[in-house]
């Protein structure tokens, strides 16, 4: 059995590491066309935060690794797939074969039609290259402009603030992170990065990037050397051009990880995949839904049946040492119940959404311990029963309320 | 170390809270929480200032073992002028504020003055701050606790906070902690609802360091755990029974106050003892006792968590109070029933919950409804002045009736908040007010237990059984056996235990590790967390030193010698019952032996000598 | 044989001893705040329960984790925060649906318990034996596991 793996990304390398697992004697090869050993992307943060270096964002502790694993790690960008020879091209005209495939391609930053965007002093934070580029520019002392305050955005937000430049936020959304949270909590956010020195501009979409800066609508001028979008991903689906994978927002895979086409399997940023909290398919981006993504693909890989449940969206931002969360359908649905408790003195917000007596859903400012636990009460979609109405009334009695619905007391 | 070296002080008329450094001479000699705080006290106000008034203190204030792993090190004290006795008043109290305290970076908070308005104190470690308490004013204890964690969104926020019967001018409210965790006794919570402050929440995460000799600490910590562990009261007496132990015994040898403290057996003691709360009972099959629960760091757990009964007439459409709460500790169980003749288990759990809910003493609560149903037996009061509740002795509905008038501050509830003492006076029978020096008394009848007669009356809070708690010899034989109706040695008995509780309590330790613990078990654990040599001699020589202090206080607040005593009652009316039947309590053959061991004069006066012994 | 913390809330009385032990051997202090394992009151109920991590064979947190940060001591198959590797990102507290990998504000990297190599200083300190270290089996570990891990994944 050869198992080819398109993408050394967080999904890829999952995958890789349970194909493995799971059929010892098969052929496991990913193709990445990255130069660096397999890295994550949600460390670059830190790697400009100067917490670790490169080798830290190394999505694997050991140069050894896969080679002690007999995974075999390729770098070449592959150009096009030809299901019915179960081939694959790279751009340097080789082929490899294949009996079953994973895309696992990520995705890539998406720049809008800015005039401007092009420029030299413009740069989006993706690659550990993006990342060299930025930290040889981004100084103390330096002016940046971040464009961009959604949630990646804000992740860079504050590796940039900590790497001491005077730095200016634009997002075109009436708030900070507006697909993560709600108002309240994005305007936590905002008026903390405020009293922390970072310019905040909501509510304002960008004109034109110029050399000095950037323009705004309405006309005010932000002034930066350095210029870093960070405005929405978009999956990396150029390969399947010819393929005749169905793709919509991302490469379409069903509860099996399996594309329409027979032995294409799709996992992590590049594939819409089913949603625990709407029971729709979507594109997450973000990290726990890849790894989730590739381990369970491998798992029907290699022939056994899972039957995927979906993920559940979420994430955690720290936003200069505000920490805030977000799980599955904070906004809430309709004929649901909501608590909510909003202390704008302490920063902190707290928000669970309930659909009968059962959480779908959670927002919060401030909250960082056992969080983990939001996730546990949607994703088990426990019965919440007399606990639901104790947190309606007193919703920071989450830990018990888990506890009590899910543990033995 | 351990001590964090570090104070709050909290002007509460302007507002501010300061950071200041702790006198660390001073630490040298009183080494922390009830010593120490009464130093800053007494070095600080005038004692004889109004102890309701704006020149008053209030000291929330640790040990230096609090908040770190030896056994009980949670204790916290509160130390201010008390409104009941008009003396030195230090309330300690266990649950979890304590450590969060020290855990975030204070030894001791300090307020003074009066706030303008109600307020209460929120610190998260080195931050500090006054906050609006206009929505939990007027809120029990309970309320404002729910409030406060809402509000702060941290349900690990510890709160200490005075309930609705302070704000009314209660002269025995409490401070409670952790919902059912008091600085019971005196009226430290009056003083606090004096000052416009309603709680304090603390968030500490700090952690607790500076061990002066860190694995000697562990190695003397885990020794003293062993010897708790192993011994019959703190390893399974106190764990069973809690405090509650004590009452079948007590009252088996007709030691047990009755009626105000006419009589010494109570006929009703088995049915609210803690055997009592065990059995199961009919309407559910569950027993009061739900559990037994610890204090930060307490490997005694010596805590009750009970119900009432659902169908219990307190709390019938009352669903609020159907769960669990702090539970009947021996005291109040006294208090509340035997001395006022109450053997419905369910009816004290319930006035229990709401001696916790709004922050009033249930010793003194207690005490003082049974001196007002021996004024009303005695036609002092009538059904007139109670607004038509009969207080015939036994009546639990009165009692429920009370506790729930005397919270709130309202009709007869707030001669009741009176205490005692000013009840008695109030209504012309001063006689009848059991006290001494303004405060109730506790659960052991002196006539039985002689020692205990002299103990109350030279304890520096006034009644007290806290401050030399000879029952430990006297009736348990710790860590000797001796004659309950003799009086020879008891002066020295008394001596010695309120020297050594000084000590225990400063340490930041609680002072029932000694039924198991001696000096020899507690001094090493002060000694490796300590810097200097903390040796037994000197931990009693602390101790000593902080009982001349607060003797001192006293004196300097107007006390005079004469009040060194009991009434009239327990010296001149004998045990009707038992084996100190025919018996009173012999004080003055014990009193000037005391004094003498003291190094006081005659006259009870603190000598030159001895104030240069103890630099005071 | 794999051993495992048990855990007998009917035997807490919330005495927090354990999380001084775990905050005195991780960091130095005791420190409740720190603590791996925390003890929830249940206070209408009267209950008190010791909670930390399981060690899920196939961890949450570890699939989760970015950069390798977190990995399994061999010896007791605990999974440990390398701290060195740990960039602080958090995913993994928001990915372990138990919630027993916290954020440590003053580290700027996560703590979870490590079964302290073996010797666990909670199951020491305990006086009431709620919480001892035991032989996996005897623990119906397995069993906790295996609902939990397969309610979730949703792996047939
Ligand atoms: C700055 C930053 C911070 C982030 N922070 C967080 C966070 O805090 N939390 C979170 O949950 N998520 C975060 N994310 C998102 C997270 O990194 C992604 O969701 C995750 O990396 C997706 O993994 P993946 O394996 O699907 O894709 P990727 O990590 O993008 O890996 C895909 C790989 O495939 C390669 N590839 C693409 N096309 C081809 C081809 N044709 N041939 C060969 N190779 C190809 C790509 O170059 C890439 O190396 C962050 C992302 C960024 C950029
Ligand atoms: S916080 Fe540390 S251990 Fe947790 S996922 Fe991020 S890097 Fe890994």
């Amino acid at each position: 059995m050869q198992y080819l793996i398109i993408g050394a990304g967080p999904a890829g390398v999952n995958a890789a590491e349970a194909l493995r697992r799971l059929d010892p004697d098969a052929s496991v090869r990913i193709v990445g066309d990255e130069p660096e050993p397999p890295y994550s992307r949600m460390a670059i943060p830190y790697l400009l935060m100067e917490r670790v270096d490169e080798h830290g964002t190394h999505l694997r502790e050991q140069a050894d690794h896969f080679a002690d694993r007999g995974i075999i790690v390729t770098q070449g960008r592959v150009a096009s797939i030809d299901p019915a020879a179960h081939q694959v091209t790279l751009h340097d005209g080789s082929r490899l074969g294949y009996d079953r495939l994973l895309i696992a391609t990520g995705s890539s930053p998406a720049s809008p039609p800015i005039p401007g965007i092009d420029g030299p002093n413009v740069s989006s934070c993706w690659t550990l290259a993006d990342a060299r580029a930025i930290a040889a520019r981004a100084v103390s002392g330096s002016k940046v402009a971040l464009i961009g305050a959604g949630f990646i955005g804000s992740i860079i937000l504050e590796a940039l603030a900590m790497r001491g430049v005077q730095l200016s936020v634009i997002e075109q959304g009436e708030r900070m992170v507006p697909r993560m949270m709600g108002p309240q909590a994005g305007g936590l956010l905002q008026r903390w990065c405020e009293s922390h020195g970072v310019a905040v501009h909501t509510g304002v979409s960008v004109e034109a990037i110029e050399a000095k800066g950037v323009r705004l609508a309405g006309g005010r001028f932000v002034e930066a050397d350095l210029v870093i979008t960070a405005t929405g991903v978009r999956p990396n689906l150029g390969l399947l051009e010819g393929s005749g994978v169905k793709v919509e927002q991302g490469v379409l895979i069903d509860r099996h990880f399996r594309t329409n086409v027979a032995d294409i399997y799709a996992a992590g940023d590049v594939a819409q995949g089913l949603d625990f909290c709407t029971g729709s398919y979507a594109v997450h981006a973000i990290q726990p839904t890849a790894t989730d993504h590739g381990y369970l693909a491998a798992v029907n890989m290699s022939g056994r049946v899972a039957e995927y449940e979906g993920s559940v969206n979420m994430n955690v931002l720290d936003t200069l040492g505000l920490l805030s969360c977000s799980f599955g359908r904070w906004e809430g649905v309709d004929g649901g119940e909501h608590a909510e408790l909003y202390s704008p003195d302490d920063y902190r917000y707290l928000s669970l959404q309930f659909e009968g007596d059962r959480l779908i859903g959670a927002n919060a400012v401030g909250l960082f311990q056992h969080v983990g636990v939001l996730r546990g009460l949607i994703q088990r979609r426990t019965a919440l029963g007399e606990w639901k109405d104790r947190l309606m009334r007193d919703p920071t009695r989450l830990m018990e309320a888990y506890m009590a619905t899910t543990q033995v007391i | 170390m351990a001590w964090t070296r570090k104070i709050l002080r909290v002007d509460l008329t302007n507002g501010t809270c300061t950071a200041e450094a702790l006198n660390m001479a001073w630490a040298n000699e009183y080494l922390g929480q009830r010593g120490l705080a009464t130093k800053y006290l007494s070095e600080e106000i005038d004692p004889k200032c109004d102890p309701l008034g704006p020149d008053n203190k209030l000291i929330m204030a640790t040990g230096p073992l609090t908040g770190t792993m030896a056994s009980t090190g949670g204790r916290y004290s509160v130390i201010t002028k008390s409104p009941l006795t008009g003396l030195v008043a230090c309330s300690n109290s266990g649950g979890f504020i304590g450590a969060e305290m020290k855990n975030a970076g204070w030894d001791m908070i300090i307020f003074e003055g009066k706030s303008p308005e109600p307020v209460y104190l929120y610190v998260e470690n080195d931050g500090a701050e006054l906050r609006s308490a206009a929505d939990i004013w007027g809120k029990t204890v309970w309320q404002a606790d729910e409030i406060l964690h809402k509000k702060h969104q941290d349900p690990q926020l510890r709160i200490a906070c005075v309930g609705r019967s302070a704000e009314a001018g209660c002269l025995y409210a409490a401070v409670v902690n952790d919902l059912h965790r008091a600085a019971g006794r005196s009226g430290v919570g009056t003083v606090m609802a004096s000052k416009n402050l309603k709680a304090v929440a603390v968030r500490g995460t700090l952690g607790v360091g500076n061990i002066a000799d860190p694995k000697g600490f562990m190695d003397a910590v885990n020794a003293g755990k062993q010897v708790l562990a192993d011994n019959a009261v703190t390893g399974q007496g106190l764990a069973t029974y809690g405090t509650q132990v004590l009452m079948n015994v007590i009252n088996g040898m007709a030691a047990m106050p009755t009626f105000n403290m006419k009589e010494v057996q109570f006929a009703g003691a088995e049915k609210i003892s803690g055997e009592a709360m065990h059995e199961p009972r009919p309407s559910d099959g569950k027993p009061n006792l739900t559990t037994n629960a610890g204090c930060f760091g307490c490997t005694i757990a010596c805590g009750r968590i009970s119900t009432v009964d659902r169908g219990h007439f307190s709390v019938q459409n009352k669903p609020e109070y159907w769960g669990n709460s702090g539970g009947l500790e021996y005291e109040a169980a006294w208090a509340l029933g035997s001395d006022t003749g109450i053997d419905d288990l369910d009816a004290l759990t319930y006035v229990n919950f709401l001696c916790n809910e709004d922050g009033m003493d249930p010793i003194s609560f207690g005490s003082t409804v049974a001196a007002a149903m021996e004024l009303f037996q005695a036609g002092a009061i009538t059904q007139e002045h109670t607004g038509g509740i009969d207080l015939a002795f036994g009546g639990a509905a009165a009692l429920v009736k009370l506790a729930e008038l005397t919270a709130k501050g309202e009709g007869f509830g707030r001669d009741i908040g009176l205490g005692s003492k000013r009840l008695c006076e109030k209504y012309g029978m001063p006689d009848l007010s059991m006290t001494v020096k303004g405060q109730e008394f506790p659960a052991y009848d002196p006539r039985a237990i002689q020692g205990m007669g002299l103990a109350y009356a030279t304890s520096n809070r006034g009644a007290c059984h806290l401050r030399g708690y000879t029952v430990a010899s006297e009736v348990l034989g710790i860590p000797v056996k001796t004659d309950p109706l003799v009086t020879e040695g008891k002066a020295g008995l008394v001596k010695a235990f309120q020297d050594a509780t000084a000590a225990v309590d400063s340490a930041g330790l609680c002072v029932f590790t000694t039924f198991a613990w001696s000096m020899e078990n507690i001094a090493p654990q002060v000694d490796a967390a300590c810097e200097g040599d903390w040796s037994v001699d000197r931990m009693l020589e602390v101790g000593e030193r902080i009982w001349n202090l607060e003797r001192d206080f006293n004196m300097r607040a107007g006390m005079t010698a004469d009040q060194d005593t009991l009434p009239k009652r327990l010296l001149k009316e004998a045990a009707n019952v038992g084996p100190a039947k025919g018996r009173v309590n012999d004080l003055d053959k014990m009193l000037p032996e005391y004094y003498a061991l003291r190094g006081w004069s005659a006259d009870g006066q603190i000598t030159p000598e001895t104030r240069a012994r103890f630099g005071i | 044989m794999q051993r495992a913390l048990h855990i007998d809330p009917g035997k807490c009385t919330g005495c927090l001893q354990c999380e001084m032990a775990c905050s005195y051997e991780n960091e130095g202090l005791f420190n409740p705040a720190k603590s791996r394992i925390k003890v929830f009151t249940f206070h209408h109920e009267g209950r008190f329960a010791p909670y930390t991590c399981t060690q899920c064979a196939d961890a949450w947190c570890q699939k989760a984790c970015p950069v390798d940060a977190i990995q399994i001591d061999r010896n007791t198959g605990a999974k440990v925060i390398v701290e060195a590797r740990c960039v602080g990102c958090k995913v993994c507290t928001i990915a372990c649906p138990f919630g027993t990998v916290n954020y440590n504000t003053a580290s700027g990297k996560v703590i979870k318990c490590d079964l302290c190599g073996g010797d666990p200083a909670c199951a020491k300190a305990c006086p009431t034996a709620a919480i001892t270290y035991i032989d996996a089996d005897w623990t119906g570990l397995d069993k906790m596991r295996a609902y939990a891990e397969q309610s979730l994944a949703g792996t047939a």
